[in-house]
């Protein structure tokens, strides 16, 4: 039995680490000489006072979404994927080769097409650490910490070399017209007013939310997400049951890597149109906070997303109107991490001995 | 190449293996006793950033190394609460870290010094200096043997030869005394010592403190000896590349050196690329070079040249039976 409900453990414990997380934060802002109540009304005002900090906010929270639900289905399988930095990247690779190769007649198809290709880029590069996991036991974490570093080189590569667009700058081309995708800016335009003027975000997003709901149904509603939540609690038992643990790595990897490479639709064909170096920006990294703060729940990510989303949009802000550097995005991030992660159980235990008191309590007078 | 090159090449390679070294034997401490450590990476980056602000401050490289340890410590510090007391899992624990200190060293920097997220530039006292070691330039003009004492193993800074040193002292902790023995016992098997009556928390949270003083030791070195103050991000993955060398080693004090001074040697290569085009008659990807120790992990963690086994209780929690 459980000594805790479940709404304890789906929202108290997330909303208490994030509180701690808060606090500290506070603390770092007042110890660098900044008052914390104004930098986070600055921020609320810029991510949320305004529909072009609402597309900004809403930008970077579909790049989250697609690492976060990527950490999620690894975590679900007992996975740590750590290489979400370098799926993206690799899935950037894909998107340009697509985009730029390939003359789409439609921005339509061209999102699917680069979808498509995204994943398998993402995919193939989640491979081979899966397979060395899968097949030869090699860490997982170890190897795809590798991969992240050879997926930057393997990136630099290409973009000083064969998709280097004429100039200085090691980026390619720009991508043509036609697989230029609709900002917000272009889907909620209604006559006089313009919402979400020079925002970045865009369709893509919703391709998120419906990879959210998508990947729910995988995992609760399939066999197949069945064998990997199995194989998660206990390796053991899913042998016992017949489930071969080379497939479920495989799987949930090559899932995992496909949802990391797909960001790359949002931020290298929605809204650079072009492949950049070190296009990802650490949104990989977020992933893993977002999947732990969502308690890789595809809802929760969302959730996660869209804070992780307002923290990145205000944090620019901050930065812009106060001397409070854009890292300290990388401090709360880091906290996040720390509280909800690694520190779960400062948390939950002394929850657990408040509970089980409590019930304690109400079975005696009942009794 | 002709041999004046070739020293050149070979210190450099010793320098830059330095803190590779001393941040490998950092996780092998750690990893040996049971704890995963992928936040060495942030270590090096707090404890370099301390021990350059406070050279800076007070004018003593000393002081700075001693304040570089005491963040790299305070870290290890939070990986053992962690994954010691409070049971989490130790990869999440070493990632927070790694950001912790990737974003507390430029905010407190820029707060502290406003340059953007730099310390000043150290100089004199503020640095640790090369020190020539005795008869270096009496020698000199030895044939062979001279250039080498001369160029190669005298005229470093003093925290070389410390991390040189670490390497024996390190296969002698572990492998002749009875600590030794025991940190490695419950990186094997917790439930053997705790029978035998010792603590397994003590154990564990005495190997993470001396992964932290390592760790410090390193990033002091990287901001106070190889370069002469703290810049942003200034550890650039060394750390990884030491958690790669430990794998290559496969956990042995005497390989850690070898795989270090390997990779110390790409990297010496990655920033003398005129030199590898004049060697083998063609250019060489730098790019190629940085990456190729991961690779070369990847290849060793693959099978494909021997295998490498973590110690058995690596990353798990221990639970005493209640």
């Amino acid at each position: 039995m459980d000594v805790m409900p479940k709404w304890a453990d789906v929202i108290l414990i997330p909303l208490i680490s994030i509180l701690l997380a808060a606090i500290l934060s506070a603390l770092v802002i007042l110890a660098i000489g900044e008052n914390p109540w104004e930098a986070l009304k600055l921020m609320v005002d810029g991510a949320l006072g305004s529909t072009y900090g609402w597309g900004y906010t809403l930008y970077y929270a579909t790049n989250f979404i697609f690492t976060g639900l990527a950490v999620s289905i690894a975590f679900h399988a007992r996975l740590f994927n750590i290489g979400g930095e370098g799926q993206a990247l690799i899935g950037g690779l894909g998107v340009a080769i697509i985009c730029l190769f390939i003359p789409w007649p439609h921005w339509s198809l061209a999102l699917l097409g680069a979808a498509i290709g995204a994943a398998i880029f993402g995919a193939a590069w989640a491979a081979i650490p899966a397979f060395l996991q899968a097949k030869r036991g090699s860490h997982i974490v170890i190897t795809t910490i590798m991969f992240n570093f050879i997926a930057a080189a393997v990136l630099n590569y290409f973009l000083i070399g064969a998709l280097k667009a004429p100039g200085m700058e090691p980026a390619t081309a720009k991508f043509p017209e036609a697989t230029h995708l609709p900002s917000f800016q272009d889907m909620f335009n209604f006559g006089e007013t313009t919402f979400f003027r020079g925002a970045p975000a865009n369709i893509t997003f919703f391709v998120a939310l419906a990879a959210c709901v998508a990947l729910w149904a995988l995992i609760w509603k399939t066999r197949l997400g069945y064998e990997i939540r199995s194989f998660g609690h206990s390796e053991s038992a899913a042998k016992y049951a017949g489930i071969s643990p080379t497939k479920i790595i495989m799987v949930a990897m090559l899932i995992s890597g496909a949802l990391a490479g797909m960001m790359a639709i949002n931020n290298v064909q929605g809204e650079a149109e072009r492949l950049v170096l070190n296009a990802v920006e650490g949104a990989g990294f977020i992933g893993i906070a977002v999947a732990l703060m969502g308690r890789s729940h595809p809802f929760g990510v969302l959730l996660a997303a869209l804070l992780f989303g307002f923290l990145y949009q205000g944090g620019a802000e901050l930065a812009l109107w106060t001397s409070i550097p854009r890292e300290l995005i990388i401090v709360i991030q880091a906290l996040v991490i720390l509280f909800t992660g690694a520190l779960d159980n400062m948390v939950r235990m002394p929850l657990e001995r408040l509970f089980l008191s409590m019930r304690r309590a109400k079975n005696g007078r009942t009794v | 190449m002709d041999f004046a090159t070739l020293l050149q090449m070979l210190d450099a390679t010793l320098r830059l293996a330095t803190p590779l070294l001393l941040a490998c034997l950092a996780g092998l401490f750690s990893e040996r006793a049971g704890i995963f450590d992928i936040g060495l990476e942030g270590k090096m980056l707090a404890a370099a950033f301390l021990s350059a602000a406070i050279a800076a401050v007070s004018g003593s490289v000393w002081l700075g190394l001693l304040a570089g340890i005491g963040a790299s410590v305070l870290l290890s510090a939070v990986h053992g609460l962690a994954s010691i007391t409070f049971r989490g899992n130790q990869l999440i624990s070493g990632v927070a870290i790694n950001f912790l200190a990737a974003g507390l060293t430029v905010v407190i920097a820029q707060s502290w010094f406003a340059q953007g997220g730099r310390t000043p530039q150290l100089t004199g006292d503020a640095r640790f200096n090369p020190i020539d070691l005795p008869f270096a330039e009496a020698l000199r003009d030895v044939p062979i043997f001279g250039p080498i004492y001369y160029e190669l193993i005298s005229g470093h800074t003093i925290l070389v030869y410390v991390a040189l040193l670490m390497v024996p002292l390190t296969w002698w902790i572990l492998f002749r005394t009875r600590f030794g023995l025991r940190l490695r016992a419950v990186g094997e098997n917790p439930a053997a010592v705790d029978t035998a009556g010792v603590s397994v928390i003590w154990l564990r949270f005495a190997a993470v403190g001396i992964c932290g003083i390592l760790c410090g030791i390193a990033g002091a070195y990287l901001a106070t000896a190889l370069q002469a103050g703290f810049v942003k991000d200034m550890s650039a993955g060394r750390g990884f590349i030491a958690l790669a060398a430990l794998i290559f080693a496969k956990w042995r004090p005497w390989y850690a050196l070898y795989a270090c001074l390997l990779f110390g040697f790409l990297q010496a290569m990655s920033l003398r690329s005129d030199v590898i085009e004049n060697v083998i008659g063609f250019q060489v990807n730098g790019q190629f070079l940085d990456v190729l120790p991961y690779i070369l992990t990847v290849v060793i963690l693959a099978g494909f040249v021997g295998k490498a086994i973590p110690p058995r209780a690596g990353g798990e929690p221990y639970v005493k039976e209640r």
